[in-house]
């Protein structure tokens, strides 16, 4: 540690102050002093963390990282201790400037997007709360804070999911998000038992810490207790970051506003579960069983994502599905043990996504309120901006290169290939998702933007009821009738700005096959232990092993990113196709293979079999176990039993009320007569001692 | 000089007649008159162990202030003057509304 203090605790209080002001005084203020709140400390909180992340920039050596930071103890027992510390090393600094930076961006975005709904102070206060509780996650210095952002950004997701409260099925989409992550945060929990038993600590850093006493641990080759943490952790995240199996409460938490779509449920929160597993990659390198079920969970949530958003016709929903597929790519290269990778494309993906989602609500602005892709087209004469700056998100998601998808998600197909862990495998599904990523988004892209202006088109029975009860509640201003606008400027300037991060972002990670440093991958280094060195050195990451960089060659190399680029442009090409040239087809293909095409579009019917499974089990017990046995039967038959049985006794003590005054007085007597007794008996007895 | 028990086994059995006149007659005037002898007995123990610490005032430890029981006596009689007052009342008011001092007769105050 050094003298100079950053002041770290400044960054996640900064939108705490800003949640509090506007959420106890915001009824109050007007829509522009709300917004001025907001902002002013957002804005200044990522100023803070700019300056602070500048300060301790690892090239200029003036702090030594990792920078900890602890303001007093929050837990304080005799054998356990949890401080109130704050962590910053390169992965929180990359962190800190995304959530700080895009929050920021969509702070902005949401005061024209939210301007003409009510609650907007309300919406102002959870967002900045958000911020509060996300900052805290990555800043920090124990496992137990974390936890506390990491419970804080679900309440908060809770809360903007069912910002629209007064409708049904924005209330239960937050409820279901809510009680789904609880699930994988019970297990987080678990986790985080079996470190204090085992280490007695949750600290990241320091000389008692978690990273430096796991260091003194080999490798866990079998299913110790470090893999059951390591799992434990890993079911936490699949909940937190929307993975197999618990995935499901994403695509209807697209109910929110856009702009916490793409700030909570793209770009930040869902990131979490991937930053908490790369933020723990010194107990993940000592698991290969854990890895393993890492890479496998990413791998399967890629691809089922995948295909669930090609059927899909909600333009969010798209989006929710696509962020998903993404989400499994970071956790396929987790489970490679490519933790910077992951942190990259989660860097450029929270860029494109959040694009690709404000871009969204700028189209459902647009059309006052429709969401339902088969309802849009032609779009891109009328609303040039959203369009430009959607295009570049869209080739950035798909992989083209120079944009920033490209590099993350080519380092990220590289190491799968390279990897001893079934790596051929793992490519192949990923380069098959990465074929129907570019797929779906393409014809998202030709659907809303291509084509001729379909507002009125009959969309069957496959319309979705969700969309039936959106226009209601929600008051786009539509003075323009059905005309399209373009949004106003406060909306298109975070577009631009974001637009100019999906394409440039990649630049920082350019692999080393086409000239570049991969400057990502060094600058993330010295906080990620990869396997090998844990292997190479058992006793401590202090001694890194001797580099052993391109173990492939650059042929390899240069095949994968050809190959990958051309997947794009096979999906690029059915796309344009499909919903571009021969609109037919799509029909005509769906009714040849009708079967296929209903289970993608039920999503496989998983939220079906969850409900059988799970819900209507569970709530069958509740009623006529927990509800009728045990509340009503045993508790309520406790509380009413006593107070039946006191009535009877009453019933029968109240014979002695006869009403007749001798009987009253035969009782005073007789009871005179006893003590009487009683004090002669006694008196008796003394004396004949 | 008659000694303390036999007062007290006088004021026993005035008790002990009060008691079982209240118990046993039926007449609210008799039970009324039960009472004051009932009270009368207490009065009587008072006196009784008035007059006899009085004289054993020598004795014993501490100071006795003489003629308190006596006093007590006093008061006694005027609160059962009072309630003679009172109970009286009340039983004039009972015959009024039940025509009848019979006792088991009233017997309303009950569930």
């Amino acid at each position: 540690m050094t003298d100079t203090s950053l002041h770290l605790w400044v960054i996640p209080i900064l939108p705490l102050v800003g949640a509090a002001i506007n959420g106890l005084l915001g009824r109050r203020f007007k829509n522009g002093m709300v917004s001025f709140v907001a902002l002013f400390f957002t804005a200044l909180s990522f100023c803070w963390a700019a300056w602070a992340v500048w300060s301790a920039w690892p090239a200029r050596g003036l702090v030594a990282l990792p920078y900890i930071e602890t303001h007093g103890n929050w837990i304080w027992t005799s054998t356990f201790s949890a401080p109130f510390g704050f962590y910053l090393d390169q992965l929180s600094m990359v962190m800190v400037l995304v959530v700080t930076g895009v929050g920021f961006l969509i702070h902005i975005y949401s005061v024209g997007y939210m301007g003409h709904e009510g609650g907007y102070y309300r919406f102002f206060a959870y967002l900045n709360l958000f911020m509060f509780f996300m900052l805290m996650l990555v800043l920090a210095n124990n496992y137990l804070l974390m936890f506390v952002g990491w419970e804080g950004v679900g309440l908060a997701s809770y809360l903007l999911i069912g910002f629209y409260f007064l409708k049904d099925s924005a209330a239960d989409a937050g409820k279901k998000a809510f009680i789904v992550n609880r699930i994988g945060d019970f297990a987080f929990l678990i986790g985080m038992f079996l470190l204090i038993q085992h280490f007695g600590t949750l600290n990241f850093g320091g000389k008692e810490g978690v990273f430096s006493k796991v260091s003194e641990l080999g490798i866990d080759g079998g299913w110790g207790w470090l893999t059951i943490t390591a799992l434990c952790f890993v079911f936490g995240a699949t909940g937190k970051s929307a993975q197999v199996p618990l995935y499901v409460w994403l695509p209807d938490a697209m109910e929110g506003p856009t702009p916490v779509s793409a700030l909570i449920h793209a770009a930040t929160m869902v990131t979490a579960g991937i930053y908490m597993i790369a933020r723990s990659n010194a107990i993940f390198s000592r698991s290969p069983h854990a890895l393993g079920v890492v890479a496998v969970i990413g791998c399967v949530t890629a691809i089922f994502a995948a295909t669930m958003g090609m059927a899909q016709t909600d333009i969010k929903r798209v989006l929710a599905y696509s962020t998903i597929s993404q989400l499994g790519y970071m956790f396929m290269a987790c489970g490679v043990a490519a933790y910077s990778m992951a942190i990259f494309h989660l860097m450029t993906h929270a860029f494109f996504k959040a694009l690709l989602f404000l871009g969204a609500g700028s189209v459902i602005h647009a059309l006052g309120g429709e969401q339902d892709m088969r309802r849009m087209g032609g779009l891109h004469k009328l609303i040039p901006w959203t369009f430009w700056t959607m295009t570049a998100a869209t080739f950035a998601i798909a992989g083209f290169p120079p944009l920033s998808g490209f590099f993350s998600k080519d380092d990220i197909l590289g190491k799968t290939f390279e990897s001893p862990f079934a790596g051929h495998l793992l490519w192949t599904v990923s380069i098959i998702t990465a074929a129907l990523t570019s797929f779906y988004m393409f014809r998202l892209w030709f659907m809303t933007f291509f084509g001729e202006r379909r507002p009125d088109a009959d969309l069957g029975d496959a319309h979705s009821p969700a969309h039936d009860a959106a226009p209601a509640g929600r008051g786009h201003d539509d003075d323009h009738g059905h005309g399209v606008h373009e949004s106003s400027w406060v909306m298109l300037a975070p577009l631009v700005v974001l637009a100019i991060g999906a394409v440039v972002s990649g630049w920082a990670g350019i692999p080393q096959f086409l000239k570049g440093h991969n400057e990502i991958d060094h600058f993330l280094k010295p906080a990620i232990q990869t396997p090998a060195e844990v292997a190479a050195s058992p006793e401590g990451a202090a001694a890194r092993p001797p580099a052993e960089e391109h173990t492939e060659s650059t042929g390899v190399e240069w095949t994968l990113a050809v190959s990958s680029v051309a997947v794009a442009g096979v999906g690029l090409f059915f796309a344009w196709l499909l919903y571009y040239k021969r609109r037919d087809l799509p029909d005509r293909i769906t009714s040849k293979i009708h079967g296929l095409y209903l289970l993608v579009l039920h999503k496989y019917y998983v939220d079906e079999a969850y409900g059988a499974i799970f819900v209507k089990p569970l709530l069958a017990i509740s009623t006529s176990v927990l509800w009728h046995g045990i509340d009503q039967g045993v508790i309520d038959g406790m509380v009413n039993g006593a107070g039946e049985r006191s009535q009877e006794i009453g019933n029968q003590l109240r014979r002695m009320q006869s009403g007749n005054i001798r009987s009253y007085a035969a009782w005073v007597a007789a009871g005179g007569a006893a003590v009487l007794v009683y004090m002669l008996w006694h008196s008796l007895a003394g004396v004949s001692k | 000089m008659v000694p303390l028990s036999w007062y007290l086994i006088l004021s026993a059995i005035l008790f002990s007649l009060g008691v079982f006149g209240f118990l046993l007659k039926r007449n609210i005037i008799t039970i009324f008159m039960s009472i004051e002898l009932m009270l009368n007995a207490v009065n009587l123990t008072f006196v009784a162990f008035a007059n006899f610490w009085n004289q054993q005032a020598a004795r014993l430890p501490y100071q006795v202030v003489p003629l308190s029981g006596q006093v007590f006596v006093f008061f006694v009689m005027v609160v059962a003057a009072a309630e003679a007052a009172v109970g009286l009342a009340i039983i004039i008011a009972v015959y009024r509304t039940r025509e009848t001092l019979n006792v088991d007769r009233v017997n309303l105050l009950k569930l």
